[in-house]
């Protein structure tokens, strides 16, 4: 029996070491002459959608620019897998780190990106999250930005909107209890002048059963469902809702995006659904169309914000870089200095999530949300 | 009128946890260890009967049965991989292991399904649910089946533990492994017969549970996993009848926690009332008194 336990174990710890090797993605160092921008981000596990849409529109990205200035600065793209985890993102930026690490395009996810931040400021290396969207990532750092709006602003944006569009409606919210849910509903709260007649929120792990919120809302008479939450589980409130025979406008924010991608989601489930977003894959602006061609060409599937957000954060960090007129072997540290200086010199960035975005001194963003409704499966922009 | 829509909802929650409990209950009676992979292999379940009627085209019945049959082949091999060779080895490392295997599932199905979710189609698609007191009560043809499905599996199950020489057998080896095997059981045999069946069953609690709320992800086991473990210790873990008890009734305070306290603290009031039920009756609602030799 020991014996056979002994040969059990060994299978299995060559299994554990094999999985290991394999997720280490090669571990090549990056060149030295090339500008090497790194992402840390969940490659797998729960939140992977969005970590690997991260990986694709910036990996996207540096290929458009090396292929199309072959005599400019050259850049290199790596993204280490963190689960979403701020312990093992800490540790992916370490390993970036050592690879040769020059600007750092993360973290994907807000928890990660608080842990990291603390890491990136003390080693001065320059930071654009493309998506991690709390307000503690940027704060108290100065070499740290975010390209994505911060999670407040969504609130109050949402706010905003619905004062000025549909200011006779009666509004419910459910959210989550998790960071992302919560700041926005609480900006939303306090900004929103109108009528709120109920408030409900569901676990953060338990996305099944809402109808228990559903009848609230209804009970309480609300014609427009505020919904800050991710649309993993807004599929299923628009599944019981339907079947209970209760039709509010529902109207999420950026978290929402993507609802339309749930393979067999029934379309007409989604009909009339507003939400606030910074990207739209169906926009009609040329440049969008442009990156959503080659997203899909490359990837075979449309791309959501998350990946949006990383494609234009290589293009700021790029255009930035030539500005400070640093060669691309440039110290980590001195490349930090010098774009700090050209993101809050009044620098601007046009791109798919945004046109005229800049940044203020505590590296939030600024840029105007685009509000759309899906009509016949597709986003109609407002 | 609210408290009758809200016991409907909780009835639909609960009959979702006390299927997946069924297999919890069934495999703990027999091989007396706790199968935290289960509530992936119902999330295995979902996705193989997705794949045979979305991608096949398949009519979801028989994409329920292929489900079923793949589940159980899959709970046979977990059991003799994972399980087997850690027998006699004490509880904790084949507890462990459960967790590993869990994780295992989980990451297996990201690789080949992905990240993005998957909206299941109902096996009652297009069936419209039934509307009573002027709309106002819904009942849905989904929490109808699971509630007559549990009746089903639960009276089949106690039939075949009972009745037949099979089901007389695991329970010899429930009782005393050792002179079970003495008396000629081949208990090799007996546990992997109860680790197909509950796979079996996790296939269909998987298909019944995606047609009540179909979003599906590698992680959709996980939460109704923990619950229906949780509805199992309740109604006393090992039996049959109340592992169905445990899940309806944790569906409910559950439903009625959200509706009339607060949904911030419906999970503390379901895992409080475990508490209570466990220190007045440490087997659960249904569980046996078991002696201990000091």
């Amino acid at each position: 029996m020991k014996k056979k336990f002994t040969r059990f174990a060994a299978v299995a710890m060559a299994g554990v070491m094999a999985f290991a090797l394999a997720s280490c993605g090669g571990g090549h160092p990056f060149k030295k002459d090339t500008l090497n921008l790194g992402n840390a981000g969940p490659l797998t596990g729960g939140a992977a959608i969005y970590g690997n849409a991260v990986d694709r529109g910036g990996q996207l990205a540096v290929n458009e620019i090396n292929a199309a200035n072959p005599d400019g600065v050259q850049l290199a793209w790596k993204a280490e897998d963190d689960e979403a985890d701020p312990e093992k993102s800490v540790n992916a930026y370490n390993t970036l780190m050592d690879k040769g690490l020059n600007i750092f395009i993360g973290t994907t996810t807000s928890g990660a990106g608080v842990a990291v931040a603390e890491k990136a400021d003390e080693d001065r290396v320059f930071t654009l999250t493309p998506s991690a969207s709390q307000v503690a990532v940027t704060e108290g750092h100065d070499n740290v930005f975010q390209l994505c709006f911060n999670d407040p602003n969504q609130g109050v944006a949402a706010a905003q909107y619905i004062m000025a569009n549909m200011k006779d409606k009666k509004v419910g919210i459910i959210s989550q209890q998790n960071d992302y849910s919560q700041g926005i509903k609480e900006k939303f709260v306090s900004e929103f002048k109108g009528e709120i007649v109920a408030q409900e929120v569901f676990a953060k792990d338990d996305e099944k059963d809402f109808t228990a919120q559903l009848n609230a809302m209804k009970d309480a008479g609300a014609d427009l469902v505020f919904v800050p939450i991710y649309y993993t589980p807004a599929a299923n409130i628009l599944t019981q809702a339907n079947k209970m025979g209760y039709a509010p406008t529902f109207f999420g924010v950026d978290g929402m995006d993507g609802i339309l991608t749930a393979e067999n989601f029934d379309a007409s489930l989604a009909e009339g659904v507003m939400l606030l977003t910074p990207f739209v894959a169906s926009a009609n602006e040329e440049a969008t169309q442009k990156f959503v061609k080659a997203y899909v060409d490359a990837y075979g599937e449309e791309p959501n914000q998350f990946a949006a957000d990383a494609y234009d954060c290589v293009y700021a960090v790029y255009n930035a870089f030539n500005q400070t007129g640093l060669e691309a072997t440039a110290d980590t540290a001195e490349i930090c200095e010098a774009m700090i200086k050209v993101f809050t010199g009044g620098f601007t960035a046009s791109g798919v999530t945004g046109a005229e975005m800049k940044w203020n001194a505590t590296g939030q963003v600024d840029k105007t949300p685009k509000a759309c409704v899906i009509e016949n499966g597709v986003y109609v922009q407002k | 009128m609210k408290l009758l829509t809200n016991l409907i909802s909780g009835l639909s929650l609960g009959s979702v946890y006390a299927i997946i409990a069924l297999g919890y209950t069934m495999v703990y009676g027999i091989s007396k260890m706790l199968n935290f992979a289960h509530g992936d292999v119902i999330m295995i379940g979902g996705y193989m009967s997705f794949v045979m009627s979305v991608y096949l085209g398949m009519n979801a019945w028989l994409a329920l049965l292929i489900a079923m049959f793949v589940c159980t082949c899959l709970g046979i091999l977990i059991e003799r991989l994972a399980y087997r060779p850690l027998r006699g080895t004490g509880s904790l490392a084949v507890l462990i292991t459960a967790i590993g295997v869990s994780y295992f599932l989980q990451n297996v199905a990201l690789l080949i399904w992905g990240a993005n979710p998957k909206m299941f189609t109902s096996l009652f698609e297009g069936v419209q649910p039934i509307r009573l007191a002027g709309g106002s009560l819904t009942v849905t043809a989904e929490s109808l089946f699971t509630i007559a499905a549990n009746i089903i599996v639960m009276i089949v199950l106690t039939l075949f533990v009972n009745k037949t020489k099979a089901g007389k057998a695991m329970r010899a080896v429930s009782e005393d492994n050792g002179a079970a095997q003495l008396m000629g059981i081949n208990v090799n045999q007996s546990i992997s017969l109860t680790f197909a069946i509950g796979s079996g069953l996790a296939a269909v609690a998987g298909v019944l549970m995606c047609s009540a709320y179909p979003v599906l992800t590698p992680t959709t086991g996980a939460m109704p996993g923990i619950k229906a473990f949780t509805a199992a210790v309740f109604g006393g873990i090992g039996s049959i009848p109340g592992a169905m008890i445990g899940g309806l009734i944790l569906g409910i305070i559950e439903i009625f926690a959200r509706a009339y306290v607060s949904t911030e603290l419906a999970d503390a009031i379901v895992f409080a009332c475990l508490i209570i039920v466990l220190l007045v009756k440490p087997t659960g609602l249904l569980g046996k008194k078991i002696s201990e030799k000091v």
